[in-house]
């Protein structure tokens, strides 16, 4: 276990660096929460289309922009990955004896430290923009909790789909095709309530909804969750080890 | 594993072979290499050398027969295997986005090295490239056979006893390959490594390798030492015309693309 969590720190380490020394990504990255939550939150907001509650639609939607963009993130995470198979970084990961686990989960929890930066780039919006935010720490503390997680989750998957498809061009079209309907079919920016029945049931197996429906009861004053924490954890843990067990797999066949 | 390996062999494979689809890429090869020997495997693009480094360095399992590496299984004990070896792919694999301390940083704890080794070996390994100096920069600044150097730290950072080359001078300018041979030759006598190395270059071949192999069509045509082929060959035959005879044709003529693709690849990377 130590020789595991030590290895993964490496991965780790390293990715940070590189993240810091380039942070063009954070800043691209933080462009889109800010039209989401800026443009279509307040004129959603103003239709009192949907019904949301005690809660703001923009308090609504805050933890499902976070969310959405922790999941457009980290799902082309797996383009770094067919990239680094091209320079022959991986081969040489491979060759030494560190274990497949470790370099599997650290660079699921790099993403997640990715994602780290977006939720206070969120958090800085949305308190610029009036949402009731709790700061308490134990509660910030578990929502970076939930987005590492949830990163973890998205950017393992995006591991596995970059192990099967292994060009970049297949990939982009592939991550392009899952984004989308991952994120309406879930209730980032609708609740479940007034979803038709068939897409309610896609909602209920997609992990986007659990890593929502926990960020809402903690990010925000007064949000509602519909599952207990306890559910909403138990299901992005099991699907991250599910995932990673898979990416373990599959990864050393970027080499092949 | 053979016991007979673990005395004479660095590297033994049996019957090695590997399949991909109906196109056998390595066809059942028998090599055997001695502790201490630079030995050079060559053929054209696509005879199969990159197939039978990747079974030696466990990236790749082979479709049937087996293989020794330092005295280990390599389906068997392929931890140990990767314990054994160091490994410098065809292609560029250092991180630009990291200075060459923190590449060789990397590796280091990747293999498992204490702190007080980790320092002192990154230290030894820069001092012995001619690094030093360049540690704390960018590996995206370094030149393509500084990068060439920095990956050869890596790979000896754990002192493996065998070191695998995949094509390590492909792109570099006469002064940098002068200078990668040079080290390689001192890694040799200073530190006895085996060091098996794939290459399309002959004048590299015939100055660093005591023995080579030519594959063609995933088969071993010929084994021998440079000057012995070449004297088989007739009196005036040059290296050239040993890997063309044995190599089933020209140098310049064969391919598989994926290989074309990777050789461009480093070779614009490197400028």
């Amino acid at each position: 276990m130590q020789r595991f969590l030590y290895e993964s720190a490496a991965i780790v380490e390293v990715e940070l660096l590189k993240l810091l020394r380039d942070p063009t990504e954070i800043i691209s990255r933080a462009v889109q929460p800010l039209l989401w939550l800026m443009v279509f939150g307040q004129v959603l907001a103003r239709t009192h289309g949907i019904n949301t509650g005690s809660l703001s639609y923009l308090a609504f939607i805050t933890p499902g922009i976070l969310a959405q963009s922790v999941l457009f993130s980290s799902i082309f995470y797996g383009i770094a990955i067919i990239w680094e198979r091209d320079l022959g970084v991986v081969h040489k990961l491979l060759v030494s004896p560190a274990m497949r686990s470790s370099l599997v989960f650290g660079k699921a929890i790099a993403a997640g430290f990715r994602g780290v930066i977006q939720t206070a780039v969120i958090y800085f919006i949305a308190f610029l923009m009036h949402v009731g935010l709790r700061l308490e720490p134990l509660i910030i503390f578990a929502v970076l909790t939930s987005v590492i997680l949830g990163a973890g989750i998205f950017a393992t998957f995006s591991l596995i789909i970059a192990c099967i498809v292994k060009t970049r061009e297949r990939f982009m079209g592939i991550g392009q095709l899952l984004t989308m309907p991952m994120f309406f079919a879930s209730n980032a920016i609708y609740p479940l309530e007034i979803m038709p029945n068939w897409l309610r049931v896609i909602a209920q197996i997609n992990p986007l909804t659990y890593l929502i429906d926990a960020l809402r009861g903690l990010m925000v004053t007064g949000g509602a969750h519909i599952h207990s924490y306890t559910i909403d954890f138990s299901v992005m843990l099991m699907v991250f080890v599910i995932l990673l067990f898979i990416a373990v797999k599959l990864y050393p066949t970027l080499a092949e | 594993m053979n016991d007979d390996a673990i005395h004479h062999f660095a590297i033994e494979t049996f019957d090695l072979t590997r399949r991909f689809e109906k196109m056998v890429a390595v066809d059942h090869i028998d090599l055997r290499i001695s502790y201490g020997e630079v030995f050079g495997l060559l053929g054209a693009n696509g005879a199969g050398k990159s197939t039978v480094i990747k079974m030696l360095t466990t990236l790749l399992t082979p479709s049937s027969g087996s293989a020794d590496v330092g005295g280990f299984d390599i389906i068997k004990t392929p931890d140990e295997v990767r314990r054994s070896i160091g490994y410098v792919s065809q292609l560029l694999s250092a991180d630009g986005a990291l200075t060459g301390y923190e590449n060789l940083r990397l590796s280091a704890k990747l293999y498992g090295l204490s702190k007080s080794d980790r320092i002192y070996r990154i230290a030894d390994a820069l001092s012995f490239m001619g690094l030093t100096d360049y540690a704390h920069k960018l590996v995206k600044n370094y030149s393509g056979g500084m990068i060439r150097r920095l990956e050869l730290a890596q790979a000896m950072l754990h002192r493996p006893a065998i070191l695998f080359l995949d094509e390590p001078t492909i792109g570099l300018d006469p002064v940098a390959r002068h200078m990668v041979w040079d080290r390689l030759l001192t890694l040799r006598h200073d530190y006895g490594m085996t060091i098996l190395i794939t290459t399309h270059d002959m004048e590299e071949a015939e100055t660093l390798c005591d023995n080579l192999a030519i594959m063609h069509s995933g088969k071993i045509s010929i084994v021998g030492n440079p000057a012995k082929l070449r004297a088989g060959l007739g009196e005036n035959a040059s290296m050239d015309d040993v890997f063309a005879y044995f190599a089933g044709g020209s140098i310049h003529e064969s391919g598989a693309f994926r290989e074309v693709e990777q050789t461009r690849h480093t070779a614009r990377r490197l400028g």
